[in-house]
């Protein structure tokens, strides 16, 4: 049995994506006792394991069924082009899509993550407490803690469902993840200040402003 | 991001407007309108075309966020600034930028690459709307529609539940002494602590049952919506376990041991 058609299938029965540690994992535990000729598999390392997979990758490149790297492992996809064959019939209906709101407060996050909602309001100019509880149910973003400045403000970090979500290997492949995370947050107003006071509850009453 | 907005009062005028996330994201549109760089912007402008349209929202009764306001504010501020004669300006704290308008395009550049990055999640997203990986099945209470086990008419449609109410109705009709009584207030939210306090102490509860004591119509039709918020929130489930028979009501965890294994 060779490593490349052992990894196949176990891709082809997991649910979830596997890591390479996972999948080497159950080849050794595999072959542990099964035939002389796969007795060498129970020795089998990440690497291999790891080479075995992109050139199964390479292989599956033009197949309707492909292998993804996605969330921090590898699992087999359908191909986009099959979308309106599969979509809705026979595999589980896809959540829907992110608001504008969630994708800016989601980019926010997954580059400056953990990060405190009153960072996310500095950089973009908009109260986001709905937004945030809404991507918190939605299983993409969970609370990572809390921040060890005054008010002890919760912080805010992406999951592995955020990945899944738009077919990312790991957060190193967010683009320009180098720039956006090196750049310099706005400061919040008053962190201390924004986390005693959670909400504003009122809208401030309306101001006539002449030009 | 364009977002028609139209009049839905009786008023034949349609108008589209933009639709912003925010002042940040006005702004940016009004500096890429103007096809300037974000670092030449002039102030006095920009709030002039900011502040008009402001008054556009106004004028299309649209309910204007605070944090509009509040830029609109600084934006006063900063250009009331770059009025006066440089020797009478008051001094910025940080001396070292001593142009006002820094803090403000520093923001903007840095919001700017934000918003793209979530244009980019958003085409990943469209992507792998498309790609359909194998999943695990949802745990089982989560599926709205499991077939109760035995019955093929286990399943109660919301005609079922109106039905098996208008009984409940009927019966309290009946009922001798039964008369409207206004000092008697119910809410539904102490109906659903009624209800899941029944529930907690029985599997399941015959439907009617639930309305037994009640001898108010008030009290019953809040009790009723208080069952469909349960219903609703997914924490009772509705089964009729005989055809024709009495309408049965049961916590969501307890699905029977066929469906378990």
């Amino acid at each position: 049995m060779d490593l490349k058609s052992i990894l196949e299938a176990l891709l082809f029965a997991a649910t979830k994506p596997l890591s390479v540690a996972e999948l080497a994992g159950l080849v050794r535990k595999g072959a542990d006792g099964a035939d002389p000729e796969s007795a060498p598999l129970a020795k089998i390392t990440e690497s291999e394991v790891e080479a075995a997979l992109n050139v199964l990758k390479g292989e599956m490149g033009n197949r309707p069924v492909r292998l993804q790297e996605i969330a921090g492992g590898w699992q087999l996809g359908t191909a986009p082009a099959y979308a309106r064959w599969v979509g809705g019939q026979v595999a589980v209906p896809k959540p829907p899509r992110m608001s504008q709101p969630a994708l800016e407060t989601l980019a926010v996050i997954a580059y400056r993550q953990p990060i405190s909602r009153a960072e996310i309001e500095a950089v973009r100019g908009v109260a986001v407490s709905g937004v945030l509880e809404t991507l918190v149910e939605r299983g993409v973003v969970r609370v990572a803690g809390r921040a060890d400045i005054p008010g002890r403000p919760l912080i805010y970090e992406t999951t592995e469902l955020f990945l899944e979500h738009f077919g990312l290997k790991d957060l190193r492949e967010l683009p320009n993840a180098e720039e956006l995370r090196r750049a310099k947050l706005p400061e919040p107003p008053d962190p201390a200040a924004a986390a005693a006071q959670p909400e504003l509850l009122h809208e401030p009453d309306p101001v006539t402003i002449q030009d | 991001m364009v977002v028609g907005i139209t009049e839905t009062t009786g008023s034949p005028l349609r108008v589209t407007l933009p639709i912003f996330e925010g002042p940040l994201d006005l702004l940016l549109y009004l500096i890429k309108k103007d096809e300037v760089d974000i670092y030449d912007v002039e102030i006095g402008r920009i709030t002039g075309q900011y502040l008009s349209y402001l008054e556009a929202m106004q004028d299309l009764d649209l309910e204007i966020a605070g944090e509009f306001l509040v830029m609109a504010s600084n934006l006063v501020y900063l250009k009331s600034r770059t009025l006066l004669p440089v020797d009478q300006q008051a001094a910025e704290e940080n001396a070292e930028e001593d142009d006002p308008r820094w803090d403000l395009i520093r923001q903007l550049v840095e919001y700017k690459k934000f918003k793209e990055a979530a244009g980019d999640l958003e085409q990943r997203e469209a992507l792998q709307e498309l790609i359909y990986r194998r999943k695990a099945a949802p745990p089982v209470a989560l599926i709205s529609e499991v077939p109760i086990p035995g019955s093929e008419l286990g399943r109660v449609t919301m005609l079922d539940l109106i039905h098996a109410f208008q009984k409940v109705l009927e019966r309290a009709r009946q009922k001798a002494g039964f008369r409207e009584i206004y000092e008697e207030r119910f809410t539904v939210a102490d109906k659903i602590e009624h209800i899941l306090d029944v529930m907690a102490r029985a599997e399941r509860v015959v439907f009617s049952s639930l309305f037994q004591e009640m001898t108010s119509r008030s009290e019953i039709v809040v009790t009723f919506l208080a069952l469909l918020e349960l219903i609703r929130l997914k924490h009772l489930r509705v089964i009729q376990p005989d055809p024709l028979g009495e309408i049965e009501i049961c916590s969501r965890t307890d699905h029977g041991p066929e469906i378990n294994s």
